[in-house]
């Protein structure tokens, strides 16, 4: 079965107070659990702030460590889901259903490589 | 008794090369080699017909071969899969099983074409290409866009359908609503490039207006409760209705007011004003009800030009382009004269658009600036490849 990568967009700063993450994080975990129940859910993270990567290059010999993320942006990855869908509509599917529970983050859709 | 023309030939691909497609799409699941199987089989009819004459079923003749060239193909790169991939083949039922909602290939193909996650530009571009059979070329010239980014667009657009794998089926009820709008416009695309061919000598390509009005009944069929799709239907059955008389015995352009209304198909016009009559009566107007409308009017000469602009003001407030600024600009000149439509005109970004400077061309002879007039005809000449318009605008000379 194909697979889709699910990636979460989200501003950059400091995240919702408690009262607002909670039911969005509840939400969350129902949606992951629904999609493990059914066969969908193959793997899913939250990141830690894009402060908290570093960037890794070689040039010649010389190995190059860049703190920060790769690119700087108003928005950053936060997380990813990795899912199993027949098709790009089912995906769509979830990724809609994982973007009205994360509302107003955006999510991208996108399929893997070989992942059929 | 003489055989087939390479013309008979082309004929053929005109009429059938989206359906061959289609059914093939569906047989490998895979648009590049459906395309390509039904290419090679038309080279092969090329070749053979002239010889042997035309077969009892020319279409049945191309999806058959393309199928059997697919088969081939899979023998020649033997890999893994392809025993797999040949059995499949082998096996897939010729056709559709009738009990499906839609049993209709070619639809299929439209909203696969027309899907959301595709930009709207590679969706009428891919929709041309795959179901109604024009070059890249041709669909670069439609869309007043360069060659080489066409080509890119459609090429961009096959991969995404193969490698996020957008599904080859009409969407379900619920969806369907959404799913409509793009569908609707490429139809209509589809439509008004059969309508003023981008290039040839032929005003018309007869067989793409035939397409997509087969398209269009068909989704009327299915949708008959939106008003818009029987919006679209009205708009195609009134326009189609005056083909006959939009070009003279020369092959060229006839103006709307020149026209011989007895030529024109009473019957297509009687039905395409029923549905508008129909559509308008829900109140809910969108941009195709209101283009129907005014192409309702003028199927009842004299036309009524207050009612037009009108229409117009209403089509410019849905769908504020400047190709709808441009149209409402000629209901402008019919109702507050040549200066006042000019000043529209003058104002659009539109120079690349051979129609903007063949209306303007008009509108300054008819202010008597006849050396303006002159060098916006050529202005106009250069920007068409339809050889009818050509002649339509030497005549304007």
């Amino acid at each position: 079965m194909p697979q889709y990568l699910l990636t979460i967009h989200q501003p950059d700063g400091d995240p919702p107070p408690p009262e607002v993450l909670g039911p969005i994080m509840e939400g969350l975990d129902a949606l992951n659990e629904e999609m493990q129940a059914n066969g969908t859910w193959v793997f899913a993270a939250a990141l830690h702030p894009p402060g908290t990567a570093t960037v890794v290059r070689v040039r010649g010999e010389e190995t190059l460590l860049t703190d920060g993320p790769f690119a700087e942006g108003k928005e950053h990855v936060g997380g990813f889901t990795v899912i199993r869908a027949a098709d790009l509509d089912e995906a769509l599917h979830w990724g809609g259903r994982l973007a009205r529970v994360l509302a107003p983050l955006s999510i991208e859709v996108r399929p893997i490589h070989g992942g059929a | 008794m003489t055989g087939p023309t390479p013309d008979d030939v082309a004929r053929v691909f005109a009429a059938e090369y989206g359906r061959a497609v289609s059914v093939l799409t569906r047989v490998l699941g895979d648009l590049d080699l459906a395309e390509d199987a039904v290419q090679e089989a038309f080279t092969e009819a090329a070749r053979t017909w002239p010889g042997n004459g035309l077969p009892p079923s020319p279409a049945g003749w191309i999806i058959t071969t393309a199928r059997r060239r697919a088969i081939d193909r899979h023998r020649r790169e033997s890999t893994r899969d392809a025993r797999h991939a040949e059995a499949a083949l082998l096996h897939a039922p010729a056709e559709v099983p009738e009990e499906e909602p839609v049993p209709d290939d070619r639809l299929r193909l439209v909203f696969t074409c027309c899907h959301p996650s595709l930009a709207p530009a590679a969706q009428v571009a891919l929709t041309l290409r795959l179901l109604g059979g024009l070059t890249t070329p041709e669909i670069a010239r439609a869309f007043l866009v360069p060659e080489a980014t066409m080509a890119q667009r459609i090429v961009r657009a096959k991969g995404k359908i193969r490698d996020a794998r957008i599904p080859y089926r009409v969407p379900s009820e619920a969806e369907l609503p959404d799913r409509l709008r793009p569908v609707l416009a490429v139809v209509y695309l589809v439509f008004t490039t059969g309508h003023t061919a981008p290039s040839g000598d032929a005003l018309v390509r007869a067989d793409l207006c035939a397409e997509a009005l087969r398209l269009g009944r068909l989704l009327h069929d299915l949708m008959p409760d939106e008003p818009e799709v029987a919006g679209l239907l009205a708009l195609m059955l009134l326009t189609e209705s005056r083909r006959a008389a939009r070009t003279g015995s020369d092959g060229a352009l006839v103006r709307l007011a020149d026209q011989d209304t007895s030529l024109w198909d009473a019957d297509l016009a009687d039905e395409g004003r029923a549905l508008v009559r129909a559509c308008l009566r829900r109140n809910a107007p969108g941009p195709y009800q209101v283009q129907a409308a005014i192409q309702a009017v003028h199927s009842e000469p004299p036309t009524d030009w207050h009612q037009v602009l009108a229409l117009y003001d209403l089509l410019l407030a849905l769908t504020p382009t400047p190709v709808v600024a441009l149209n409402r600009a000629v209901a402008v000149a019919e109702v507050h004269g040549p200066a006042a439509a000019l000043e529209i005109v003058d104002g659009l970004d539109l120079d690349r658009y051979h129609l903007l400077h063949a209306v303007r061309a008009d509108l300054l002879r008819r202010l008597g600036r006849a050396d303006e007039a002159a060098a916006a005809v050529e202005a106009a000449i250069a920007r068409t490849d339809n050889e009818a318009e050509r002649a339509f605008l030497r005549s304007r000379r």
